[in-house]
């Protein structure tokens, strides 16, 4: 029997009080793909930094092919043979695919000999896997499926016998995703290992070989793949039973809240993005806006709410928004009544060095409830943060830790809790799941559409066209700044909704 | 998760920068050929030994704190305010203009009206760079570097052309009337039975100071605008999704940090020289990004990093005053603090995360 190409035992670490890894013992057998899945916070990317130097297990042994090996940092992990792609890539913009592959593997003090080796044996690395990149391209010039690749050829180029792929689907397109499997599947045929972290059952099914369960801290199961079912895997990963579809009733659609008709926004580069939109969204309806990326829904949600300056007639329970000016911005469509989860959290959601109970006021700092005299009444705002962490079930329930500690899907829960329990009529929602764990989108779809059934207005906009069919009620499908048609949810499908996003008209 | 604990970030990073930078400069006396104890000795005992050194090291004190909260402010709402110098020199003006042409009754109101003078002249001063960059887009490190020079040929043109009393071949406005004496820490210390030096001068702006510090830590963690001003600081796009005006949050921290640093001439203009001559404001507002820089933008950082060069100042002096080594050394000397704790930052915060790391692993 060969050795596994890792074996990780009785791996433990503790940071603080938090156990992040309780005893965890895995063995990986070469040449396979073998997929991690567990909620967000359940340890799975402490235990691939222990792997890779970035942090010391308190406990445990790392056996790489058999021998025991140490790896107190990330250069003795490539030393080992170890790659790592990370979630956010870690590029040089301005760079060549080719000086981004050599950056801190060059030989000696000229670049021209180490960049001519490179070449050559990119070409080399692209024959044998598939992997085709123009080594001349800027990084900033190709799209985010080039640039994984990139990751992975800088894996490679330094000899990485075992790569670890940290969610590498969460910025990629459903068909960017598919053919970084195919790639995935050419490196094991090659003899690669590969160990997949992720939280989308689906990528689990359909790549990896084996896969392993983790929760809290602990490796729940590992199970060969042919033998296990998604919904298995759910409730392995969060320990009870999950729904994987949205369980709701009818909507019962009332008055028009939101009138959009002629909306236009041209943006800083004079590009119009919006070119003449017609929308009502009712109360106690989900209208979903599907399409692909890119196609203006961005500009949507920034002009609704307050951030972009557009033309046209919108109305908000039959009064008049301005649409830009000094009543177009995001305060006044909070006094409005419109709540505003936006697309990225990170960016514009939350101010990630800020603590939580600072995250649970931004956008609300002035509301009267928060004041004391001149002063902010930061005793309330925590009370306040406390209370919606608890209702939201935010873990870990700590209002003074700062955003940027929190799990993604945690992050999101405290936007969500911010925006909902303002009691908005119209609740503007932008990739309400992106980057967030299946426990934790069971429980934020549930908070949605619990919110449509007390009469709210809501317009989602989402990239995964699953979201979309389990969620609204009513579909418009969005294509180059135009709204190409509008579907009750309940009688169209991923095929009708696909041809309308490809712009293929009605 | 922090690598380091909060009092290794405030109190270990910056003390071993200063360590440093004294080491390297006892070096830099060493081979000038005096001896670095005596210098060290003469320094402390000239700045910290008597309360005439203490008069001087809290007057220097007090010009930085103003300099070092004003670029503070702006700091937090991410600017950089480099024009501290030309808004002192402007406030000066203000401060001089108040106290020439108007007949205060007592030293009280000519100190509220001086004050709010110099904070309004240092703010207009600040006004346009911030427009320039709210509106335009003109970098603001650019147009306060400028503002300074300008600031410098202004008050020389209304110093020699225009305040200068007829007769006079001196560069600088009349005298203040004796009723705009500002009380010294002498004076205020006096009336509670403490001696201090009566040379020395260290005036009631230190408490002013002080007060400012107070204040700026409200603003900034207490207020909705503060807290305002430190999100657009944090992230631009995060502040127009929460409908925070960036133009509005630039302008009113450049104004704050203008008055701010406008302020500092009720100290030198109005409490110590009782006339605007050129050149008032020697540098603080330039050592007042220093001090902003190693007091971490806090207003009790602010406070220390302020005592600390006022120290190095005072002590400087009397280091020139009293032994063959030269003036151009203490700048030396000054310049290797600035260069250790704020822009070398980074060389002792690594090791020292590593150092950290490494004890958590042994913990376990």
């Amino acid at each position: 029997m060969t050795a596994p190409a890792i074996e990780l035992k009785g791996i433990s670490k503790a940071f603080g009080p938090v156990q992040a890894n309780k005893d965890i013992s895995i063995r990986v057998m070469p040449g396979t793909i073998h997929g991690i899945i567990g909620e967000n916070g359940a340890g799975k990317s402490t235990l691939m930094s222990i792997l890779y130097g970035f942090y010391k297990a308190d406990k445990g042994e790392i056996f790489i092919s058999g021998t025991k090996t140490e790896i107190p940092d990330s250069q003795a992990a490539i030393a080992a043979g170890i790659g790592m792609v990370f979630q956010h890539f870690k590029l040089v913009e301005n760079f060549t695919v080719l000086e981004n592959i050599i950056l801190g593997a060059e030989d000696g003090g000229l670049l021209r000999p180490s960049l001519a080796k490179a070449r050559k044996s990119l070409i080399g690395l692209a024959e044998e896997y598939g992997l085709n990149v123009d080594p001349d391209a800027l990084i900033e010039e190709i799209g985010v499926g080039m640039q994984q690749r990139v990751e992975i050829l800088k894996a490679l180029y330094r000899q990485a016998d075992i790569l670890i792929l940290d969610e590498p689907t969460g910025v990629l397109t459903p068909a960017e995703a598919d053919q970084l499997f195919r790639i995935l599947g050419r490196l094991r045929e090659e003899g690669k290992t590969i160990i997949l972290i992720t939280h989308k059952l689906r990528e689990i099914m359909e790549a990896t070989d084996t896969v392993s369960v983790m929760r809290r801290g602990e490796m729940t199961a590992t199970v060969k793949t042919s033998d296990t079912s998604p919904a298995e895997l759910a409730e392995l990963m969060v320990g009870r039973k999950v729904l994987l579809r949205v369980d709701k009733k009818p909507a019962a659609p009332g008055d028009v809240v939101l009138d959009i008709k002629g909306l236009r926004v041209v943006d800083d580069q004079k590009v119009e993005r919006l070119k003449g939109i017609d929308l009502q969204v009712r109360a106690g309806e989900i209208v979903g806006i599907a399409g692909v990326a890119g196609n203006g829904q961005s500009e949507l949600l920034e002009v609704l709410g307050g951030y972009a300056d557009g033309t046209g007639v919108v109305t908000l329970n039959g009064q008049t928004l301005d649409l830009s000016g000094k009543h177009s911005d995001g305060r006044s469509r909070r006094g409005r009544g419109i709540g505003h989860v936006p697309e990225d959290r990170q960016r514009e959601g939350l101010i990630m060095d800020f603590s939580a109970w600072e995250n649970t006021a931004f956008g609300y700092h002035r509301a009267e409830a928060y004041q004391s005299g001149l002063l902010l009444n930061n005793q309330a705002i925590r009370n306040d943060t406390a209370e919606k962490m608890a209702r939201f079930d935010v873990r870990p329930p700590n209002p003074a830790l700062a955003a940027k500690n929190f799990s993604g899907g945690n992050q999101q829960k405290i936007v969500l809790a911010r925006e909902i329990e303002r009691n908005p009529d119209l609740l503007l929602i932008g990739q309400p799941t992106r980057g967030v764990d299946i426990g934790a989108i069971e429980f934020i779809h549930q908070q949605i559409v619990a919110l449509r059934d007390q009469g709210k207005a809501i317009l989602l906009v989402s990239v995964e066209l699953e979201e979309i069919l389990a969620l609204a009620d009513r579909v418009a499908v969005m294509f180059d700044g135009h709204i190409m048609g509008e579907r009750l949810s309940s009688e169209t499908d991923e095929k009708e909704l696909g041809l309308l996003m490809a712009g293929v008209g009605s | 998760m922090d690598v380091m604990p909060k009092w290794a970030e405030v109190v270990l990073v910056p003390l071993i920068s200063l360590i440093l930078a004294a080491i390297l400069s006892a070096l830099v006396i060493l081979a000038i050929g005096e001896d670095p104890v005596e210098a060290v000795n003469l320094m402390i005992t000239g700045a910290l030994g008597s309360t005439y050194g203490w008069g001087y090291t809290l007057y220097y004190a007090t010009n930085f704190l103003f300099t070092g909260l004003a670029v503070s402010v702006a700091f937090h709402a991410g600017l950089f305010n480099i024009g501290g110098e030309g808004q002192a020199m402007l406030g000066g003006l203000g401060v001089a203009l108040a106290c020439l042409l108007i007949p205060w009754p007592h030293w009280t109101l000519a100190l509220i009206g001086a004050t709010l003078a110099a904070g309004l002249f240092g703010a207009a001063w600040a006004a346009i760079p911030a427009f320039l960059q709210a509106k335009r887009g003109s970098h603001i490190v650019i147009t306060t570097i400028m503002f300074n020079f300008i600031a410098a040929g202004l008050l020389n043109y209304v110093l020699v052309n225009l305040m200068r009393p007829a007769g006079s071949m001196d560069p600088a406005t009349a005298r203040f009337p004796e009723t705009v004496h500002l009380p010294t820490l002498h004076d205020i210390l006096g009336t509670v039975g403490i001696s201090f030096s009566k040379a020395a001068p260290a005036n009631v702006t230190f408490l002013i100071a002080v007060v400012a510090c107070v204040l700026v830590w409200l603003l900034l963690w207490r207020t909705w605008l503060g807290y305002e001003i430190r999100s657009y600081g944090k992230s631009e796009a995060a502040a127009k999704y929460a409908g925070i005006s960036p133009v509005a949050i630039t302008m009113i921290a450049m104004l704050i940090s203008g008055a701010l640093a406008g302020m500092m001439a009720i100290n030198n203009v109005m409490g110590e020289a009782e006339r605007l001559v050129l050149n008032a404001v020697e540098g603080a507002g330039f050592i007042g990004i220093a001090v902003a820089l190693m007091g971490r933008s806090h207003p009790f950082g602010v406070f220390l990093a302020a005592i600390l060069f006022g120290f190095l100042y005072q002590g400087g002096a009397e280091l020139a005053l009293w032994t063959s080594i030269p003036r151009e050394l203490i700048v030396v000397i000054q310049a290797l603090v600035i260069l250790f704790t704020g822009a070398l930052d980074n060389m002792v915060r690594m090791p020292l995360e590593r150092l950290f790391l490494m004890m958590r692993r042994g913990d376990a």
